[in-house]
């Protein structure tokens, strides 16, 4: 049983008078504790898949399966759940919020979540420090280098236990050394039972999963997985 | 989330911007403050108005001797004497509706203690006056009948009189002379503690209408009987207007004046005099309490203008928010408590502000402190509205953003 499976979906958007066709009928499956790389130049569709799969939007036609829950027809605020318990999302400027401490910044979504202040400290704390930034929970992201905040958006990912995680280019912004820092901490996190989908346009991040789904034109044009099917077949 | 959570996290977006969140709050603050104080100041300069009214007596009726024609050209009211004593009495016997009816003639004279003297306003009255009038006594007694009958030597002195020439103490039994006649003083009054202008109402002397006649004022000016003014008390307010006409006339009849022709006294209601004056400071005081509220409606575009503003430049922050699990409602309720908030918190210092100001006109102008709370309660919750129905339209924008193109925004 897939963890996230995507069924023949579609996606349109208006830009001015004209549609353009985002995602023209894609199909997929990633299992719980898959690495995957989404690549794909921009227009692709790449983000919109993204953003469908991440709970952000929904699909015009198709049908998308999160965790065994169809989450393809669900109302904004249903979303706004499932993207609250099941998704961490890590963007490539990081967005947090500035003037607020990293373990305000880190607990912001357990604030969504209901959980009172106490625990929000409590757990706060222990993402933090799962991403090496224990000593750091009192610094506001000015104080904090490029891989620090990355770090600190990591852990906010994190902090609600999610079942998958969303990165967006999450190295665009770092320079070399510090963005393979940043994709080890995903691979360290993909081997402890995470799920990680990665969107990048650049090959060395791309390398760091174990499945890589280029898009092309709207469509899932190579898929790793099978290619490795096709060699043992 | 909690409302709490929620006033936690507006605090914190309202702390981050602090300048700018009080200088938002600042159009509110003077809205306020304006109202309040406006109404409150309002509040004891009514009060005072009305303690004036009440130390003229109520619902009094002055009636002067008028001008009379003197081959075209009038003199002032009050110098013919035209009205009598008689029609004093007259107007008590037939006019059922009156309670109290006071001759009293005027003069002013000096008046010598010792080494001490002072100048003052000298009344002749009868036995009505200090009813008509409201006088009260601090210290001695009224006048007696058979003082009244005889025109006894006797004074009853006013408060500021009471100073001048005795600083303090008892009075009573002190021998005095006004205008070099010897008097010897049986009572004091209560300050009324109120003027007019320039005139002290407690700068007087009374002394017996009869007295006053023989020896004080003068028999030149005065005929034996003629009255200056007559002072009417009614029982009842309602009944003033009507009363006012029977007066007239009576007077009419008594004095013979005939169809057409010029009264020869004049009818002031005194009260209305009054009222008349708090009439004209009440509608300016609701004009300049009105343009405080245009004032506060202002300060509430300028909130609105601020939160729009805010969700502009927090777009990004608002599709993160949605990203980690807000909902929409979420969005709607922060941002409206954020703009309540403002509005809440410049309605307090509004307040605060207010109050200072009225304590320092009150101090100034010698008013009673009237605080309005029922306003002050309305001010809160007219700030509160003002904050929702500004903030809705702001709160909604932020709301209704699609949390991809807030996030992919600069």
């Amino acid at each position: 049983m897939a963890f996230l499976r995507c069924h023949d979906v579609h996606k349109d958007y208006m830009v001015g008078t004209e549609t353009v066709r985002a995602l023209d009928g894609v199909s997929v499956a990633i299992d719980r504790g898959e690495f995957v790389s989404v690549m794909g130049p921009s227009g692709s569709g790449k983000s919109t898949f993204m953003n469908l799969v991440g709970c952000l939007d929904r699909p015009n036609s198709g049908r998308i399966e999160l965790d065994g829950e169809r989450v393809s027809d669900l109302t904004s605020d249903s979303l706004a759940s499932v993207r609250n318990r099941k998704i961490g999302f890590v963007f490539q400027q990081f967005n947090l919020l500035g003037r607020t401490s990293a373990l305000d910044n880190v607990a912001l979504p357990l604030l969504y979540a209901g959980v009172d202040r106490g625990e929000r400290t409590t757990r706060a704390d222990e993402a933090l420090a799962r991403v090496g930034l224990a000593d750091r929970a009192q610094h506001v992201p000015a104080q904090l280098s490029g891989g620090q905040q990355q770090r600190v958006a990591i852990a906010r990912a994190l902090v609600n236990s999610p079942d998958m995680l969303l990165a967006d280019e999450p190295t665009g912004a770092l320079d070399t050394a510090t963005g393979q820092e940043i994709m080890r901490l995903f691979q360290a996190l993909n081997e402890a039972g995470l799920t990680v989908i990665v969107v990048t346009h650049e090959a060395e991040v791309a390398d760091y999963a174990r499945r890589i789904l280029r898009f092309r034109d709207g469509l899932i044009t190579s898929d790793s997985l099978d290619e490795v099917r096709d060699v043992a077949v | 989330m909690s409302l709490f959570e929620l006033v936690r996290v507006s605090f914190d977006a309202l702390r981050v911007n602090l300048l700018r969140s009080v200088l938002t709050m600042l159009g509110i603050v003077i809205g306020v403050a304006a109202v309040i104080a406006m109404v409150t100041v309002g509040a004891g300069a009514q009060a005072e108005v009305d303690r004036q009214i009440e130390s003229l007596g109520s619902n009094v009726l002055m009636i002067r001797s008028g001008s009379r024609w003197f081959g075209g050209a009038r003199t002032a009211a009050g110098s013919a004497q035209s009205l009598t004593v008689e029609d004093t009495r007259a107007l008590k016997a037939e006019i059922p509706e009156i309670a109290a009816a006071a001759s009293a003639n005027r003069g002013s004279g000096q008046v010598v203690v010792g080494n001490m003297n002072w100048s003052t306003t000298i009344y002749g009255i009868d036995a009505d006056y200090m009813i008509a009038r409201n006088w009260e006594l601090a210290q001695g007694r009224e006048f007696e009948p058979a003082e009244f009958r005889n025109g006894a030597k006797v004074a009853l002195l006013g408060n500021t009189v009471v100073e001048e020439l005795f600083g303090a103490g008892n009075v009573v039994g002190q021998a005095i002379r006004i205008k070099n006649v010897p008097f010897t003083v049986v009572g004091a009054l209560k300050a009324k503690g109120q003027s007019f202008g320039p005139w002290d109402q407690d700068d007087t002397i009374m002394v017996p209408f009869k007295t006053a006649e023989g020896r004080l004022l003068g028999k030149s000016t005065h005929r034996t009987g003629s009255v200056r003014d007559i002072y009417v008390s009614v029982g009842d307010a309602d009944a003033m207007d009507f009363v006012e006409q029977d007066i007239t006339e009576l007077l009419r009849q008594r004095h013979r004046i005939g169809p057409g022709e010029q009264d020869t006294f004049s009818i002031r209601n005194m009260t209305e005099m009054v009222e008349a004056r708090v009439e004209a400071r009440q509608i300016f005081n609701m004009l300049l309490a009105a343009v405080a509220s245009v004032s506060l409606v202002v300060g509430g575009i300028g909130i609105m203008n601020i939160m729009l503003v805010s969700v502009t430049e927090r777009t990004r922050e608002i599709g993160l928010r949605m990203a980690v699990g807000a909902k929409e409602r979420d969005i709607m309720l922060q941002f409206l408590v954020e703009a309540v908030t403002l509005c809440l918190l410049g309605g307090l210092i509004g307040i605060v502000v207010a109050l200072t100001i009225t304590v320092g006109v009150a101090e100034i102008a010698g008013w009673p402190v009237l605080v309005q709370w029922p306003i002050v309660i309305i001010a809160i919750a007219f700030s509160a509205a003002i904050g929702i129905f500004f903030g809705f339209y702001p709160a909604r924008k932020a709301a209704a953003k699609d949390p991809i193109e807030a996030l992919r925004s600069e």
